[in-house]
Order: C-alpha cells, then structure tokens, then sequence
C-alpha cells in the first residue's frame, strides 16, 4: 500500500487521478448534506421525524409565511397556493394547499421542488406532510388540490420575522430520477 | 564544462514519421509549442471576431447566437489549446535540459499525451460546422444552459474535454515521474532550478483536478443523455452544483496557467541581473501556499449565487489570504533586481512587464475578493480586464520570455534582437490599450459576454478593440522572428546570456538530439 | 501667482467632474446606504492598491535605473534575508486584516434579514424579467423595447439604447424591498448597479436580496449572466417613485387589469389587430423567430410560408397558447393577455408571403384558454 501510493511512481500517480475522478463524484452526497446542514439554496429537509407535540409557548412569536408557486420551463399548467401569504405562531401546526391543473390532454407526472428564503430559516421549516415528498400524477386535464402541513420551531433565529415557502413544478414525465 | 558525444547515438529519423513516432522530449516539446502557436491564433481570430463586432454598439458583423460560440471557444482554446500547450512544450524541452536527464521517464507516454491533443481540438473545431453551432455556453458551461438548454454539439464538446484531460494528466504524471526520478545524481530537490520546482507543483494540480472536470463533464454527460439529474432541480439535483464541482478545477486550473510562468521569471530575472536568485526556499514555499490555497477559494467565483453569510465571509478571507505568497514572489523578483547589474534583452523586457502586469492583475484580484464589492464586479468587463492580465501580459508574456530565452539553445541560432523588442514594445502598448479599457466599462456598468452595449460604453469599447487588433497584429512579428531565426539566424554561442546560470547552458547550441546520456555533476545550480 | 494655481486648480476639479460625468468610468455612488457603503469600500481598497503599486513599482523603477550594467553597476551577491522576508509577509496580512474588517461590516448589513415592506418576486425568462408584487395581484414581464431598426444600425440609437423596457419596476422610496429571485428556464443575474444588487436567478430555488431607495429616479442594469442567445438584451429598469406616487400606481394597475377583460370583449378589425399584432410579435417573437419570419432554424423554425401559420387557426392557437412541449416555443397564455395573442396571430397569419386573410379576435383566443 505504502509503495503503491508513493507519488513519484506512474502507479501511485495514477491511484491519485482515480481517487480524485471518484471525489469529482463523492462531491455530490457531500453537497446535498453540506445543504441540508447550512440550508444553501434554501434546500429543506426530507420529512419531519421527531416528536409532534402540538404545543405552543403563550408568549411564541408570530412570523409571516409566503407562498410563492412557479413553473419551469414555461409549463401550461395552472398552479397557485390556496392562501399567498399567513401569520403564523412558531411551534404552530398548519395545514394549506396548492392547486394544479393539468393544461394538456394527456397524462404527465410532475415534481415539486421546495426552496426557502432566508435560506437561514431552512432548516427551522419542518414538513410533516408535503405533497413535494411524491412524485405527482396528473391525468389529463385533471386538477387537485395539493396538501401541505407544516410548522416552524421555537429555535427560528430572532431577526427573521418574514420566510418565503417556494415551490417549483416541473414536467418530469419519462425522466429516470437519481435519490439524492 | 559537459561536452557531448555525438557519434554515439543515431540523430532524428527522416521525415513525417518523425514526428508522429517520436519519443524524444525535445521533439515531443516543439510539437506541443509549434501546436499551441497556431491554437493561438486559432483563438486570437475569434478574440479578433468580438472585438470587430464590439467596435461600435450595434449588431455589424456577426448574429448574438455566432458572437457567443466565438466567446465559448475563443476561452477554450485559449486555456485548453494555447496556454497549457505550451507550458507542456516548454516542460518537455527544459525539465529534462536542467535537473541533467537524457530524456522524460516516460517516453511512450509523451508521445501518446502529445498526439491525443490534435484529435481532440479537431473535433471541438469541427462543433462550428454542425447543425445548431459551437458550444455558445462560455468556457465556464454552467448548466442547465450547457445541459437542458444546449446545442446538439455539447456532446463532442464533452468528448473533446475527456481528450485535453487524459492528454494533461499523462503529461503532467510524465513531468513528476521525471522529477523525482531522473535528477542527476547530487542535485537535491531544494537545488532543483525555479521552474522544475514550479512545474513539479502544477504537475500535481494537475492530476488533482483534471479529473474533477473529468468527472463533471461525464455528469453532464449523464443528464444530457442517461436522464440523471445531477444539476436539473426537477429530478432532485441542483444547478449550483455544477458550479461548485467546475470551480474546484478551474480555480486550481488559474494557477496551473500562471505558475510555470512564475518559474519562467524566476530563471530569467537572476540571469539578467547576474545575480542569484532572492530568497529561493521562500520562492518554493510560496508556490506551494498558493498552489494548496487555490484548493479552498473557489466560491470566490460565485458570490452572487446565494451563499450563507459564513460561506462568503470564509471564501473571501481564504482568497485575501492569497495575496500574501503572491506578495512574497513579487518582493523576491524585485530584491532580485536591486543591487543588480542588469542589461534589458527581450526575455528580461517581457519578464519585467510579467511582473508588473502581473501585480496590476493580482491587485484587481484582490479587490475581486471583497465579496460585498464583488456584487458589483461579478460577470462585468472588470472581471475580464482582471483575468486577462493575469493570463495575457501574465502567462503569455511568460511564454514569450521563455521563447526568447531559450530559443537560442534550442535551434542553435540567435533571434533577432531589435525585431524582439519592437515585437515587446508594440506589445505592452497593445496590451494596455485592449485590456485597461475593459476595467472602466467593467466598473460603469459593463456585463461581459454580450454582443452588443449601451452607448455610454462605446468610446472604451472602441479603444480596446483597436488595441486588440494592434496586440494581434504584432504577434506575427513573433511568428517570423521565430522562424526567421530557426531557418537562419546568426549562430548562438552555447551560453548566450551572460548571467545565466544551470545545466542546460553546459551543452552545445542547438542542443543535441541527445543529451546527458552519462549524468552531469551538479554542482551548476 | 498663487491666485493663477488656485484657478488652475478650481478649473481642474470641474472640468475633470465633467469629464467624470461624460465618460462613465467608476462605480456608481448608487441611491442606497449598501451601494454608498460598496462604493466607499471600493474606493478605499483601490486608494490602497494603487498606494502598494507605487512603493513597489517605485522600488523596482529606481532598480531598474541605478543598477543597470549599462551605468557600470556591480551585481552584489546576497540571496535571502530572513528579517526582511519575516516583514514583508507580516506587513500584506496586516493590511488585508484592514481591509476585512470594513467589508465584513459591509457583508453581515447586506444579510439583514429583518422585517420589509414590500415584497417582490423577480422571475428571469429567456429573454425577460417578470416581476410580481406578492400580496397585491399585480405581476407583468418586462421586456426590451429598443426597435431592431436601431440595433441594426439602421436609424439612430436613442441614449437608452438597449436599457430600456416597456414596464418598469416601479418601487416606492424609503421602503424596505425584499426581492426573491428565481428562474424559469436558465441561470440569470439580476443587477441594477445603482442599488447595488447582483443576485443569481436560479432555477428551482429561491434567492433573495433587499434595498432601501434613497432617492427618486429611473436606475438601469443588465441581466450579468450569460443566459443564452440574446442574454444582452434583457434590461432591467427599476424606477424609484415617492411613496404617494407608488400607491396611486398601484391603484392604476388594478383599473388596467379592468380595462383590459373589457377590451377583450370589444369588436376588433383587422387593421387594429394588424398594428397591435406587429408591436407583439417585435416585442416578443421577433427573437427566435426574427422580424422577416425566417427563424433560426433548426431550432427557431419559420413562421413565413408555415404549413401551420398558413393551415388551420386551431393549431396556429393552440401552439400560441399552449406552447410546444420539449422546444423552446412557450406557452404564451401566461405572458400575454387575450387581446395581444388574438393579434399576433392575425399578424403571422397575414405579414410576410402569408396571405390567410384570417382574422382571430380574442374571443377566440379566451375560449380556448377557458376550455383549458
């Protein structure tokens, strides 16, 4: 091992290109939890795990959620939150939707992509059920209305008092998905 | 003094073959510079398509969709086809020449690296033929421009990339195989001459991030044709992505163009002074300082994507941090100079200009790293004005001084003096007058990559171009200079500089098809 | 004489302001405390580097004079000195330590992330911005309205030559905006250089940014990333009212959304369609498609002798309308009103060699995206 990485034999060097191809690579898990740990690009979490206790402190702050609705790629589709904007208390359970219609006379399958700004107050938004977790059917012409049920935590920090929830619909009928 | 014998070894075989099968470096290396010449004027005729079409506001000569494939490939083959080439010509003839070996340890190898390169620029040239055009995403294909958004020819852009990566990287293991291996027997490596020590460290950037962009071309690659989603938010990745994976090669990639040149000015500044080099274990440390914190700056070239305020703060304090082994070199080149006796010959004038160019760009650089000034500065014409002193009057000047330099070793034959300077001066003025310009518009206001601009930038707009095509137009004074002095130019002594210090002025002029077959002492730094 | 310096000296200060003013060469002082703040940050570290340029090309400069071999100089021998070396390393980190300290300051006020009063949601297109005023009902694009005439240099440019757009961003003054950034197709930048904001519009995720307008004016900027073809030519004009001005504004808006439905509804001839049709497709087709209908092809195919321009109208609408899934044809019935597709249509269908001599009213138009 000791002669097989030393960096002045073509072997060793050529070890050093491969590791660093595979680290080219490696780079993307890495990404995705320096992500999730630092809420870059607003990238929230998967689904809340812990514990629900549906409690609210009397003296909780009060913030502003907006909701903010986007298609890619100039998608015909309508889509559009139930409610734009709501005042909520932190550790306060809430429950709102999202309404898509499918514009095309066919069957697509569509994705949300959830993004937070202040991208700060990501990893203090938890989704306990979120219609983004799931890949999307929509028949054509069908429309329906999309759950979203969440809170914010008491740990929200103090200078934040307003957060925007995006999502972004895309067409991903016939596209292979990599779990990331 | 070393003197070589000749009748024992057959001389070049006859003819084409010579070329295509040749394994010997100083073949191999003026392959590599005769290719990257012409690479450069390749990429100089498109620099001189956006420069006509920029010399008035207004669409003249050329359609926004052909004005950005000219950008995207004028920037390809500048980094990929001119520079690198040519710091690998100029390694092949010079490393073995000076640490005393008879040829590179691997010279099977060389040829291969040499050969794979034609073929790989042939088919990215050949993308401006096809149906859609060129890659029209800019050097830096950020996706989902270059992936969801791009011309059918990305895919050859792609395969042409994997091409210059194998190429780079078996060159660059060629380079450091050598080094520590074939030194001529006393020769340690903190007696190694500046530029073995400088292309040593860009050898291993090298094979630490051409596979990095080995590996995000082949995950465009995959999104483009295998439907994966690294950079495509819809299946879950994300496009920012991309840029962090680029900008981990390409940050590295800056140094990988600038620090042989480094190494270039550090032979030829003692030499014209006739003095030893100022602090060279400082020079060396200072190299691998840069080359280790070009690792952990790359967002540095993104900070208006959104990072977390710890994120800017953290790039922007490692890129100041930089600036001091930056520092260091420029105070050494400097000390070097005083209390010299110096004469002014073309490779010392293009050396100096390095110098001071050089600092104008890194201070540009510095001011680039000030990440709350940087929203202003970020994808301006500053930014260009920035990149190209460091790489035109910073890695191009160095490869001119290197030419001139060593010119005479390596065809036997002495350029023309007054014609390398005329070929210096016309260059400097044309230098100055494309790039400075692009600093004022940058700051007015000027974003770069756009083929037409508002009318407060035209006069700038109009000065640069007409420097551009000054600085073009000289550059064929180098191209016959060159040739002129190959084919018959006045006999070079064996050591034509004065101060010149190191192993490859104790062979003959023009140096030997073979050299040190028996190792030479060295006691010659 | 010292009266003649001080002439000199007042002529100079005034004549160079002038010469300051006619030939944009700085950074601009910006209408926002963060874009003074950048500003004075960017002077501050110029004024530095310029003053180690100095020292050091000083000291290189009198090298390279005084000890020439020319002028008989011998070569002295020393190659190191640790002192000096330890110095000239300490030195840079103190001044970059100098340097840091006011643009940290600067960063962690630009991250502010208190509460705002409007909010403001920038969408980039290729080649548009759109802008939607969140909680208010109000959204529109933005889009370049230089003539191709004078791009093609064929009339004389106007003095806001490519910086100008048909609706502004009109945003009041002395309000806290919070901007959220996102994108619809690629990566665009947002940048108005007089509030000194340049923010990425990522696709998928949201960014944001916030300014405060000091002052009443028009400011103008540049989409700052490459975004494809015609990426220089999507402006972003931001034009900053008093706070009065800004509500009736707002008012306005909301009548011209009435006025419209019922213009929808009005009887429209041919030549009106015709004249509207042609401002429409100028504005938001002449892109791709290009202002004699030839297109780009493959990519932009041609709307002139078209099998579906000049075929049935159905289809002609629903591409319009619904776009075309898997090329860059949008859909445009989330860009532009009935009205503007019923005449855009009728202009394709009857400029160029196409001579259909169909009318499409918006009636037309309404009933499909109503079917939808």
């Amino acid at each position: 091992m000791k002669l097989f990485l030393k960096p002045s034999s073509p072997a060793g060097l050529i070890s050093i290109v491969v590791l660093m191809f595979v680290f080219g690579f490696m780079l993307v898990p890495l990404y995705t939890v320096f992500c999730e740990v630092t809420g870059l690009n607003g990238k929230t979490s998967g689904q809340y795990q812990g514990e629900l206790t549906n409690e609210v402190s009397d003296n909780a702050r009060t913030v502003t959620v907006q909701f903010i609705a986007n298609r890619n790629d100039n998608l015909p589709w309508q889509f559009s939150p139930k409610q734009e904007v709501m005042e909520l208390m932190l550790g306060e359970r809430k429950v709102t939707s999202f309404r898509v219609v499918n514009t095309y006379d066919k069957a697509v399958v569509a994705q949300a992509i959830p993004s937070v700004s202040p991208a700060a107050a990501a990893s203090h938004l938890h989704k306990i059920e979120c219609f983004c977790f799931q890949q999307q059917a929509l028949g054509a012409s069908e429309s329906k209305d999309m759950e979203l049920i969440f809170f914010i935590d008491a740990s929200l920090p103090g200078d934040i008092t307003k957060l925007t929830l995006s999502y972004t619909l895309s067409d991903i009928t016939g596209t292979d998905l990599v779990d990331m | 003094m070393y003197e070589q014998t000749k009748t024992a070894h057959h001389g070049p075989a006859k003819g084409l073959m010579r070329w295509i099968l040749t394994t010997n470096h100083k073949d191999i290396g003026t392959m590599y510079l005769v290719f990257s010449l012409m690479m450069f004027f390749i990429g100089g005729t498109m620099a001189f398509v956006i420069r006509a079409e920029l010399f008035q506001p207004g669409l003249q000569l050329v359609r926004p969709e052909f004005f950005n494939q000219m950008t995207t490939m004028h920037g390809l083959i500048m980094v990929f086809g001119a520079v690198m080439p040519a710091f690998v010509g100029l390694a092949n003839w010079q490393v073995p020449l000076m640490i005393g070996a008879p040829d590179m340890a691997l010279p099977r190898l060389n040829n291969w690296s040499f050969w794979i390169l034609p073929f790989a620029f042939l088919m990215l040239l050949s993308t401006l033929f096809m149906d859609g055009g060129a890659p029209n995403f800019g050097w830096t294909f950020y996706a989902p421009l270059s992936t969801t958004y791009a011309p059918p020819s990305v895919t050859f852009f792609i395969f042409a990339i994997h091409m210059m990566g194998i190429s780079s990287i078996m060159g660059a293991i060629n380079i450091i195989v050598t080094i520590f291996n074939m030194r001529t027997s006393g020769m340690d490596l903190m007696q190694m001459p500046m530029f073995v020590w400088t292309w040593l460290i860009t050898a291993f950037l090298l094979i630490a991030v051409m596979p990095v962009l080995a590996a995000v071309v082949t995950m465009m690659l995959m999104d483009i044709h295998f439907g994966t989603s690294f950079f495509n938010a819809a299946g879950g990745g994300d496009p920012v992505l991309f840029q962090h994976v680029f900008w981990f090669f390409a940050h590295p990639e800056v140094y990988i163009m600038v620090l042989p040149a480094f190494g270039v000015v550090s032979q030829i500044i003692p030499a014209f002074s006739r003095k030893p080099l100022f602090g060279y274990a400082s020079m060396v440390y200072a190299t691998a300082s840069i080359a280790i914190l070009s690792f952990v700056v790359w967002a540095h070239h993104m900070f208006t994507v959104g990072l977390p305020l710890g994120g800017e703060l953290f790039f922007m304090y490692s890129t100041m941090l930089i600036a001091i082994p930056t520092g260091v070199k420029v105070f050494n080149w400097i000390s070097t100079m005083f209390k010299g006796s110096m004469t002014f010959e073309t490779p010392m004038l293009f050396a100096i200009a390095f110098i001071v160019l050089f600092t104008i760009g890194g201070l540009s650089g510095l001011m680039l790293a000030i990440a709350p000034a940087d929203f202003q500065y970020q994808d301006t014409y500053f930014v260009v004005a920035h990149f190209h002193y460091v790489l035109v009057p910073g890695s191009v000047f160095g490869i001119f001084a290197a030419v001139y330099y060593w010119l005479p070793k390596w065809c036997g034959n002495m350029y023309k003096e007054s014609m390398g300077k005329l070929h210096f001066w016309l260059s400097i003025i044309g230098v100055n007058l494309t790039f400075f310009p692009m600093h004022f518009v940058g700051l007015a206001g000027m974003p770069r990559r756009i083929p037409d601009y508002a009318l407060q930038f035209a006069d700038f707009n109009m000065v640069t171009s007409i420097g551009a095509f000054l600085f073009g137009a000289t550059q064929l004074l180098f191209v016959y200079n060159v040739i002129h002095t190959v084919r018959s130019g006045k006999k070079a002594p064996q050591k034509p500089w004065e101060g010149a210090e190191g192993l490859e002025w104790t062979v003959p002029s023009p140096a030997p098809y073979h050299t040190f077959t028996t190792p030479p002492a060295a006691s010659e730094k | 004489m010292r009266y003649f310096l001080r002439f000199v000296l007042i002529y100079l200060i005034v004549y160079s302001s002038n010469v300051l003013a006619a030939w944009d060469f700085n950074m601009p002082i910006g209408v926002t405390n963060t874009s003074q703040d950048i500003y004075g940050l960017h002077m501050t570290i110029f004024y530095i580097c310029v003053a180690i340029a100095v020292v050091v090309f000083g000291v290189m400069f009198w090298s390279i004079f005084h000890h020439r071999k020319s002028k008989g100089a011998q070569a002295a021998q020393f190659h190191g000195n640790v002192l000096v070396e330890i110095i000239w390393t300490i030195i840079p980190l103190v001044i970059l330590v100098a340097m840091a300290i006011p643009a940290t300051n600067t960063l962690i006020d630009m991250y502010d992330s208190t509460e705002s009063d409007i909010d403001i949601q920038i969408t980039g297109y290729q080649w548009k911005w759109h802008y939607k005023y969140i909680g208010e009902d109000i959204s529109f694009f933005s889009i370049l309205t230089t003539p191709q005439e004078e791009i093609d240099n064929k009339v004389r440019k106007n003095p806001n030559y490519l910086l100008e757009v048909d609706n502004a961003l009109v945003l009041p003054i002395n309000k806290k905006i919070r901007f959220l950034f996102t994108s619809n197709d690629v990566i665009h930048a947002w940048w108005v250089p007089d509030l000194a904001i340049k923010k990425d519009a990522i696709p998928g995720f949201i960014n944001e940014s916030w300014t405060r307008i000091n002052k009443v004016g028009t400011y103008r900027g540049q989409c700052a990333e490459l975004c494809g073809m015609h990426h220089g030519f999507m402006p972003v004009v931001v034009q900053a009212v008093t706070e009065s001005e800004y509500e009736a504004w707002l008012q306005n808006q909301k009548t011209a959304k009435l006025a419209e439905t019922a213009s929808a509804q009005k009887q429209w001839s041919m030549d009106e369609l015709m004249t509207t049709g042609a401002v429409v497709y100028e504005k938001n087709c002449a892109a791709c498609h290009q202002a004699n209908g030839l297109g780009i092809p493959p990519v932009f195919p041609a709307l002139n002798g078209s099998a579906i321009v000049q075929g049935d109208a159905a289809e002609h609408i629903d591409i319009v309308v619904n776009g075309r899934q898997g090329t860059a044809m949008a859909a445009w019935d989330t860009q532009l009103s009935a009205v503007e597709i019923a005449a855009v249509i009728t202009y394709e269908r009857n400029s160029w060699d196409n001579k259909t001599g169909d009318i499409v009213t918006p009636a037309d138009i309404q009933a499909v995206i109503d079917n939808k």
